[in-house]
């Protein structure tokens, strides 16, 4: 690869992948999730649904999205595209127009833009108490993300998911997960060697009375295993059931002091309180989560720092992540209020946002072999819809404002690195002459 | 819009309170101006008594959007972009859905361009009871030659989508225009170079026309403005859309001034704006699936800011069905609820051995499940229930979804489990299995839980309907 193409992150996940020995990987075939057959289990049928995903295609695709680094070829190069030069045919005369009226362009920044969005850590180093390798930091926008009235101090992070135990995977997904299912240090460490995580998640879903049941104790050791295993910073997440969720938490956070984890969640449906002081004692950051309401969020968030005392810079907000085609038009609009009202200067939604993108995986469009509608035109193959729906309904958000991604497919963490980051101003790439891409052989 | 109240529009109404509107009164009426959900044309008095002439065009003058509005084609498929009036969807709505443009080049077999502009043309995906649809087709002269781009053109015409015609040579778009006189066209691009011969053509042919000028903002307006004196009303701006790297992040930030300028009052620069997402092809993307997925991410960023209409080249189904999704999120009206009327529908036409269902009046839900239930030719009862325009799930998470609820609607519909089936039976959706227990004692019938996705109905019936006795 001759051309300059310098984005930090990008080219070490290439380095750490072995593309060459992706080349001819078989895909399986079709393969039919049942999402009837799971959410029994007390956890999220949408988690399901995309633990359930195939990723046959996967690792072809990261041979793939390779050439989106690649050195040009040929398509409308400079040069290359058929003569269409303007060329003026002087037969028509233009008695009507004699001269460019000229015009300066001018626009202003906003003015209401005053308060800039709250820094928050994940993550301690040595030199903060801790051992993790880096600390990721998120927020600090005085403005829209990548606006041109401010810069963005830091750019978008991605955390990709594990799992506390072996879940339903389709054959196709085993396939690249199989080795390190029953490990999640193994896991973790697979997710940042091969798939560039900036983080990762920890959800102790075992720990579910209606999965395995598993004790508190029992989830700190995962916890510990995954801190080991890697030096990123980490998210713990429990498993949805409010009532145990506080007392995993509470002692994952005591197994993991001084590290600067992301505790997920606090919500106004469980004890909150008991999430934040464990946050508070042992040097924790909390998600503050609430669904799709702004009045909610404000409220929660008003109620871990005035009740809970937990300092502005360890809070971090999901206002809940609605898939693209099933509520994300909630979900957008909610981030980019509360982003317009935390630039405005209210205090209580000046924090930096996460997503759960994962749940784009809900929608029917990214996993169903096809429409269940005849007249429908053709979906093509749901190998590549499944990415690319987690792509859009992650970039939306972070137009919208959203920070920290939580995601799941390789592919889809590719790709929206890729974009946040040229946004953002990170990518170097040969300009590419546009003008006439009309004569482009596309 | 130059006013924001409706007692400022109210002024300018005849003030009579006759009804012919449809409103009960005047102001009733005003606050529908100023929502924009009524037009000036809806007030007969107004629009044919001469005595208000003078008051009618003032009106139309404040209340015309900050964003031009542009009509493109003719007839049913026409397209209209712009006219907006806000920088977020929150605060009213984005108007005009962005509209999506397809290639293709005038180079290619007759046979293989006339494939490729039905493919266009019939694209759909059912969507809350209506179908995404494509709105256009981009010629493209790649041959640079008059006769062949007209050609191309009357082939595309007899399709009968709305048209851009792409050339810097003003005697290739003459030719089209020749051949497409009627059809109401797009002309690209009137730039720096070209831009006196191709504004003619404009005046000439009375069609919209693009100006380009990449990365320039200055050279923008200076053309836009030399346009709008030369009394063409219909622009549409160029500003260039870079596929990567620093490129596209200008690209980003010239359509956030443009639309930015546009809404605050800037009216020599307030037009629609053109992005062309094709030059993801121009990158150096080897592979065409990630060619296909980066076309696709800049489609999405320029659907959220401010693209009003793009031209665009994968028509691969995992490119296109995002795009359309998109522009139907960032464009639905968040101020009027989608649903259904509440109430019992008919699939076919069902007897008393028909499966009996019930759902949410949300009209994603609703026309989710009625389509998977209709397309497989199910004949069956369909209950709405009204939970406000909410669906199962979260309906029963938040409390609109019970088994009251449920029962008071079977009974509004006047149909009585026990009476109206042979099979005693309600069909519940998974995702409300715990209304089960409840269900069964408050109707004094069989609830059977459904799957969890509609989609799967139709498997579901074939093992467990009729229910075994
Ligand atoms: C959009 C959304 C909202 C929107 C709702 C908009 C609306 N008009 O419905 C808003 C913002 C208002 C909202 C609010 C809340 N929400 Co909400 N919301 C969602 C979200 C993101 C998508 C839901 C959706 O629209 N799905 C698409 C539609 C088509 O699905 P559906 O109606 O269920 O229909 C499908 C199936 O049920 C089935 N089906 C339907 N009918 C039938 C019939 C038969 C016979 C069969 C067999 C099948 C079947 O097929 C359909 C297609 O797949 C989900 C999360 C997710 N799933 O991604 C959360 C979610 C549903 N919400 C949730 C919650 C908790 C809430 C709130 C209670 C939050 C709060 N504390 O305020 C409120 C309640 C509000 C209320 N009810 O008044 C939870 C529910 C958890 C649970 N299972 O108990 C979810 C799952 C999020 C989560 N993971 O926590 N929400
Ligand atoms: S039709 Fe016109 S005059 Fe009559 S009530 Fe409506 S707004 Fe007033």
């Amino acid at each position: 690869m001759a051309k300059k193409v310098k984005l930090s992150e990008m080219t070490d996940m290439f380095k750490g992948m072995d593309i060459l020995s992706l080349e001819g990987v078989t895909i399986e075939g079709d393969i039919e999730i049942d999402l009837s057959g799971l959410g029994g289990g007390g956890f999220d049928p949408m988690l399901a649904a995309i633990l359930g995903q195939e990723s046959a295609m996967l690792a072809q695709h990261f041979s793939r999205i390779a050439g989106m680094f690649g050195v040009p070829v040929g398509m409308g190069a400079p040069g290359v595209a058929p003569g269409v030069a303007p060329t003026v045919a002087s037969a028509l005369a233009a008695p009507k127009f004699k001269d460019l009226i000229p015009s300066k362009f001018d626009v202003a920044n906003i003015a209401e833009w005053t308060t800039q969005i709250q820094e928050v850590p994940i993550g301690n180093t040595s030199a903060d108490g801790g051992t993790r390798g880096k600390q990721v930091m998120l927020g600090g926008e005085k403005a829209l993300p990548f606006y041109f009235d401010a810069p963005m101090p830091h750019r978008n992070q991605v955390t990709i998911d594990v799992f506390d135990m072996r879940i339903g995977l389709a054959k196709a997904v085993k396939e690249n997960y199989d080795e390190v299912m029953d490990s999640p240090g193994e896991w973790a460490k697979k997710n940042v060697d091969k798939f560039n995580a900036d983080m990762i998640t920890i959800h102790l879903i075992s720990t579910d009375p209606l999965v395995k049941d598993t004790s508190a104790k029992d989830a700190a050791k995962t916890v510990e295993e995954v801190l080991q295993a890697v030096d990123v910073p980490i998210a713990i997440g429990g498993s949805g059931n409010p009532q145990k969720d506080p007392e995993v938490l509470s002692k994952a956070a005591e197994v993991s002091e001084g590290e600067r984890c992301l505790l997920a969640s606090a919500s106004l449906n469980l004890d909150y309180a008991k999430i934040a002081e464990a946050a508070l004692k042992y040097d924790h950051d909390v998600l503050s989560w609430t669904q799709l309401d702004m009045n909610s969020q404000k409220e929660l968030n008003r109620k871990l720092m005035k009740q809970c005392n937990v300092p502005r810079d360890r809070i971090i907000m999901d206002p809940t992540t609605a898939a693209l085609g099933y509520g994300l038009d909630y979900a957008y609009t909610n981030m980019e209020r509360i982003r317009l009202a935390a630039l405005m200067g209210d205090e209580e939604l000046t924090f930096p946002m996460s997503s759960g993108t994962t749940n784009a995986w809900g929608a029917r469009e990214s996993w169903m072999v096809g429409s269940p509608l005849g007249q429908d035109s053709d979906w093509g193959p749901r190998e590549y819809r499944g990415p690319i729906w987690e792509i859009v309904t992650g970039l939306s958000l972070a137009i919208a404002g959203n920070d920290l991604f939580m995601m799941m497919h390789p592919t889809s963490v590719a790709v929206l690195k890729h974009i946040t980051q040229s946004l953002f101003g990170l990518v170097e790439a040969e300009p590419v002459d546009i003008a006439n891409w009309i004569g482009s052989e596309v | 819009m130059k006013i924001n109240s409706p007692l400022e529009a109210y002024k300018y109404l005849p003030q009579t309170n006759c009804g012919e509107c449809g409103e009960p009164t005047c102001m009733a009426f005003a606050s529908k101006l100023i929502d924009r959900s009524s037009k000036t044309s809806d007030c007969p008095p107004l629009v044919k008594e001469k005595k208000y002439a003078k008051k009618l065009v003032e009106l139309d003058r404040l209340l015309s959007p900050e964003i031009r509005q542009v009509t493109i084609g003719v007839g049913e498929r026409a397209a209209n972009i712009g006219g907006d009036d806000v920088l977020y969807r929150h605060k009213l709505t984005f108007f005009n859905k962005t509209k999506m443009f397809f290639d293709v080049s005038d180079n290619i077999e007759e046979a293989a361009i006339i494939e490729r502009v039905k493919k266009i043309a019939d694209f759909k995906k059912f969507y809350v009871g209506r179908n995404l649809l494509l709105d256009g087709v981009a010629i493209r002269a790649v041959s640079n030659d008059p006769a062949k781009f007209a050609a191309a053109v009357k082939k595309v015409a007899e399709i009968g989508l709305p048209m851009i015609f792409c050339s810097f040579n003003p005697a290739v778009l003459k030719a089209g225009l020749e051949v497409a006189k009627d059809k109401n066209p797009l002309l690209y691009a009137a730039n720096k170079d070209n831009w006196k011969e191709v504004g003619e053509l404009a005046l000439e042919y009375n069609v919209p026309v693009v100006v380009s000028a990449i990365n320039d903002l200055d050279a923008l307006k200076t053309l836009a403005k030399t346009f709008a004196e030369a009394g063409i009303k219909d622009i549409v701006l160029d500003p260039g859309t870079y596929p990567s790297g620093k490129g596209l992040k200008d690209s980003f930030t010239n359509f956030l001034k443009i639309r930015r300028a546009g809404i605050m009052g800037d009216t020599e620069i307030a037009y629609p704006i053109m992005a062309i997402p094709l030059t993801a092809w121009m990158a150096g993307i080897a592979d065409p699936v990630s060619a296909s997925y980066w076309e696709t991410v800049m489609t999405s960023i320029f659907t959220i800011r401010y693209g009003d209409i793009m031209i665009l080249h994968s028509m691969e189904p995992y490119a296109v069905l995002p795009e359309v999704h998109l522009a139907e999120t960032i464009y639905t009206d968040p101020r009027t609820p989608v649903s259904v009327d509440g109430g019992m529908y008919k699939v076919g036409s069902p007897d008393m051995d028909s499966p009996v269902f019930f759902t949410t009046n949300f009209a994603l839900t609703y026309y989710t499940v009625e389509s998977d239930i209709s397309a497989n030719n199910i004949v069956c009862w369909l209950l709405a229930v009204d939970t406000d325009g909410i669906g199962v799930e979260a309906a029963a998470a938040g409390g609109q979804l019970n088994s009251a609820k449920v029962k008071d609607a079977f009974e509004k519909a006047g149909f009585d489990l026990n009476r109206d089936t042979n099979h005693h039976t309600l069909i519940i959706p998974g995702l409300s299995a715990r209304l089960q227990g409840d269900l069964e004692d408050t109707l004094g019938a069989k609830v059977m839980v459904g799957p969890m996705d509609s989609g799967r109905i139709p498997g579901w019936i074939e093992k467990n309907w009729p229910p075994k006795k």
